[in-house]
């Protein structure tokens, strides 16, 4: 059993500003499930993308040697050849081709360059059945559910012949059934000695099935355990384990009356209607107040705060919005910046920003009409106004008409909260307000958003990292499922606890 | 050309570069004129060629009116291209008003005024049909004006029954296809000859109008702490357009005046110009197409936009459907054949980006100056059919080419 079938050294992997991987050292033995945990960006999908060739070799230092020898990948395709493949979170499967035909896509079963339709559609009924898929290989994949195409992709990764099979997040859009059935799969396909790779937030799942656990945590690795003498807290610990010294400004809250108040808030999924994201959320926002939405990936929070921010996620909403002890209706964007509310994205780039304008047009964006008379611009006046934010937020430009696209991220989402502060708003909800920028800048960030607190603003801070939860929040929701599983002030607060709420729900339904 | 000044005011990064960011500002600066320098070399090379000819008095005004249904288009065009979209039907509109003009104004003796008011709204409906497709359905607009190209097709012939309609009223000829009379006399102007006054008394006074909007914009600008321009560069950018309108007003006073239609092109020049910098509306154009997400969640009504865009392009294509009919003096059922492709070119040639975001009502107005010169100047020349075309197209691919290229260059520089 202690046959190494991977091993991955001395990883580091640098992206502009940012070093996601230090010194990752990762061992994986031959015909084990191993589990990799950590915190959202704590560097699990990019060691995953390293090892599948997605970053190619020499974009990354160290090394990797899988069955016994170094391997430079250079694609995906390479480590494909090798026996290495890697599932998705989000399914890469062509939802109007058939079944037998995403299987073979890429590897088809030709001679000459002619398809042989029946021995494709035949290796793939055989597929089926060892994954435990009844469907015939031609049924298109649209028709299946999100469990039946995840399937469908292990199928696919069976068809090449797979050692190492990698799955980032299986059961993240799975239900309980379809998760049991998968995991279940697993084990089969180790029992026939194929090695698997899982990333997994769900701790249950981890303890269940997995034969060992590696941590990783800030881009290094922490540990790695066989997990019989594991408990779920000893992972949680793991994952969350940091100092949290001096990243936080001290601030010190003057809370005022209730600002907005969610109800019984559901939400369902756009592509699958009969999904809810979030069921029931109830939540309270109060002046000069910070709170924090805490949750896994997956767990509902862009969702819940899009869905909010004038219906611009989601189908079938339903619940009430109080603010200011008056219902409100928010049904468009438009509305709810006419209500007072504010909303700065997770993805900047895609939903934040025009990258193409100067920093001055996209601070006017959504308060264009407070420069407008009559419906025209006063361009002297919008000037006026980016300028006092680009002092007032440090942004970092040689002017307001230096193009957004150029700027780093923090000097970019400095631009976004601009943005979001010209309209005047009453609530400000903040999605990932750090994701993705330099330590200073986020001090810078942590500051502004106290000083919006002592404006009088509440404010709702959406974040992956707990320990940001815990030093700028003054108390913070978690949110597990679609549903909110805990209320927590800041002094009753801690990683641990917070992480078993995160994960709470999740514990209770499984069987 | 006249309203070129009151862009490039606003354009970024003009005026003392700061510190290390020399270098960038020199080829910005060279993307956003070069299209300006593409038509200056197009049109010295093209003079040269014709021994002066390209540019005496009658042949400027013949490309000037020849070509102003294209230009009007291009208006419309180049805006549903900063949003995003596209339109492919403009040509089968300008037949189907145009036909709808020559119905009304001939067959039934609607007065003129009224029938050019009801061509318009037509044309407005027309535009709100296909808006209503792609910006509330959620279809393509390449394939709800592919079908719009068809439908409005059969449109005219169900309108004209199978034949041309004509002729249109005397007022309807004139502003399509005639000049502004000489309210006064005719100066001297030396070895030039004759010339008419009251023609270039308006251009003195739109020069003197350039002159002083851009002079107030600057003084606005330096009242709030902005960079400008260094005096002489504000200087030569006052004083070459309006030389640039000078030359074009002189030539045409010498011939028959100014025609009715470069009047009303300056002034959907100016007015989109205005629109595309300065209003809300034109704004959100920009937002929309730059980034559609970005946009829906500041809180722009995406869908309006794009609808009032189209319901713009067909009251544009109504108002050259009425000068190509009038011109013509004649509605005919195959009027407008592969306007689109050339109101298209035009926008493309004058920078508008094919992912939308970027473009300019200036810009495409020289995109299509540059077709038009490359037209009549190799129609001069006695140049064929199909090596105008093959220029043209060479003109467009190098056109789009160059922007993708520049745009790849400055994204390798990061």
């Amino acid at each position: 059993m202690t046959d190494t079938i991977l091993r991955m050294s001395g990883i580091t992997k640098t992206f502009p500003g940012v070093k996601a991987l230090q010194d990752v050292n990762l061992e994986v033995r031959r015909g084990e499930i191993h589990s990799i945990c950590g915190e959202n960006g704590a560097g699990k999908s990019t060691l995953m993308k390293v090892l599948s060739g997605v970053y190619p070799d020499g974009t990354y230092e160290g090394d990797i040697s899988f069955d016994g020898e170094l391997c430079r990948f250079s694609g995906i395709r390479d480590s494909e050849h090798r026996g290495i493949v890697i599932i998705h979170q989000e399914l890469a499967l062509a939802s109007n081709l058939s079944i037998a035909e995403n299987i073979f896509l890429g590897n088809e079963q030709a001679t000459n360059g002619w398809i042989n339709w029946n021995r494709t559609n035949a290796a793939a009924d055989q597929l089926l059945r060892r994954v435990g898929l009844s469907e015939t290989a031609v049924t298109p994949v649209i028709q299946l559910g999100v469990g039946k195409q995840q399937l469908v992709e292990i199928a696919k990764a069976l068809s090449k012949e797979v050692k190492l099979l990698i799955l980032d997040e299986p059961t993240a859009a799975l239900n309980d059934e379809d998760s049991a059935h998968l995991l279940d799969l697993l084990r089969g396909l180790r029992d026939e000695g194929i090695t698997c790779v899982i990333i997994s937030h769900k701790l249950n799942e981890v303890m269940g099935i997995s034969d060992r656990v590696t941590i990783l945590r800030d881009g290094k690795t922490i540990w790695t355990e066989e997990t019989a003498n594991l408990t779920e807290d000893k992972i949680i610990s793991g994952m969350v384990g940091r100092d949290m010294e001096h990243r936080y400004p001290e601030h010190e809250p003057t809370i005022g009356d209730e600002a907005l108040r969610i109800e019984d808030w559901t939400v369902y999924s756009p592509t699958q209607p009969d999904r809810a994201l979030v069921r029931k959320a109830n939540l309270t926002l109060r002046r000069g107040e910070i709170v924090g939405l805490a949750g896994l990936m997956g767990a509902g929070r862009t969702e819940l705060a899009m869905s909010v921010f004038g219906r611009s996620y989601g189908v079938n909403i339903s619940g009430r919005l109080i603010k200011d002890g008056r219902e409100i209706q928010a049904r468009s964007v438009r509305e709810a910046i006419d209500h007072g509310l504010a909303y700065a994205t997770e993805d900047r780039k895609r939903f934040g920003l025009n990258l193409i304008e100067d920093i001055k047009r996209n601070v006017s964006a959504a308060g264009l009409g407070k420069l407008a008379k009559g419906g025209w611009v006063d361009g002297n006046e919008e000037y006026r106004v980016a300028d006092e934010f680009r002092a007032s937020m440090n942004i970092k430009a040689p002017s307001v008409e230096a193009i957004t696209g150029k700027l780093s991220g923090g000097n970019q989402q400095k631009v976004v909260l601009s943005k979001w502060i010209f309209t005047d708003p009453d609530v400000l909800i903040l999605d990932e307000p750090t994701r993705g920028i330099d330590v200073g800048a986020k001090y810078e960030i942590y500051t502004i958003i106290n000083r919006l607190a002592d404006e009088g603003k509440a404010i709702l801070v959406i974040s992956s990292e707990l320990p940001e939860l815990l030093g700028i929040c003054d108390r913070i929701y978690t949110l597990s499922a679609g549903r909110i599983t805990g209320e927590v002030p800041r002094a009753e607060a801690t990683q641990e606890s917070l992480m078993t709420l995160m994960t709470k729900e999740v514990q209770e339904v499984a069987p | 050309m006249t309203a070129a000044p009151t862009s490039t005011g606003v354009q970024p990064g003009r005026g003392p570069a700061p510190q290390g960011q020399a270098p960038r500002k020199v080829n910005f600066d060279l993307k956003q004129s070069g299209i300006y320098i593409a038509l200056a070399l197009i049109v010295v090379l093209f003079t040269v060629l014709t021994g002066g000819d390209l540019l005496a008095p009658q042949n400027l005004s013949n490309i000037i009116v020849q070509y102003s249904y294209i230009l009007v288009l291009a208006i419309g065009m180049v805006l549903i291209i900063i949003a995003g979209h596209i339109d492919l039907s403009v040509g089968s509109v300008v037949a189907a008003t145009g036909a709808f003009a020559a119905v009304m104004m001939v067959e039934w003796d609607v007065p003129w005024p009224l029938a050019i008011l009801l061509t318009l709204i037509f044309g407005a409906l027309i535009g709100a049909w296909q808006g209503y497709w792609v910006a509330y359905f959620g279809i393509p607009a390449f394939i709800v004006t592919l079908a719009g190209m068809l439908l409005f097709r059969a449109v005219t012939y169900m309108i004209l029954g199978n034949k041309g309609i004509g002729p249109f009223p005397e007022q309807v000829r004139t502003a399509a296809n005639g000049f502004i009379p000489g309210f006064l006399n005719n100066v001297a102007l030396g070895p030039l000859g004759g010339a008419d006054l009251f023609s270039i008394i308006v251009g003195v006074s739109v020069v003197a109008g350039i002159a002083v909007v851009q002079y107030r914009a600057r003084a606005g600008r330096i009242r709030y702490n902005q960079v400008v321009d260094p005096a002489w560069l504000f200087s030569v950018k006052v004083v070459v357009p309006a030389a640039l309108v000078m030359f074009v007003v002189i030539q045409l006073a010498r011939f028959r005046n100014l025609p009715w239609v470069l009047v009303l092109l300056a002034l959907l020049v100016v007015g989109y110009t205005l629109v595309t910098n300065r209003a809300v509306f034109g704004r959100q154009i920009y937002a929309v197409g730059g980034n559609l997400q970005a946009a829906t969640l500041s809180g722009v009504k995406v869908k309006s936009v794009v609808f009032w865009l189209f319901v713009n392009m067909g009251v544009l294509a109504s108002v050259a459907g009425l000068i190509f009919a009038g011109r013509l003096n004649l509605a005919g059922p195959t009027a407008g054949n592969s306007f689109e492709l050339d109101a298209i070119a035009a926008a493309f040639i004058g920078g508008a980006a094919v992912q939308g975001g970027v473009g300019k009502v200036v810009g495409a107005i020289t995109g299509g100056l540059i077709m038009g010169v490359i037209n009549n100047g190799m129609g001069l020349l006695g140049a064929q059919t199909e090596t105008v075309m093959l220029v043209k197209g060479v003109v467009l691919l190098a056109a789009v080419a160059f922007d993708v290229w520049s745009k790849r260059r400055t994204a390798g520089a990061r």
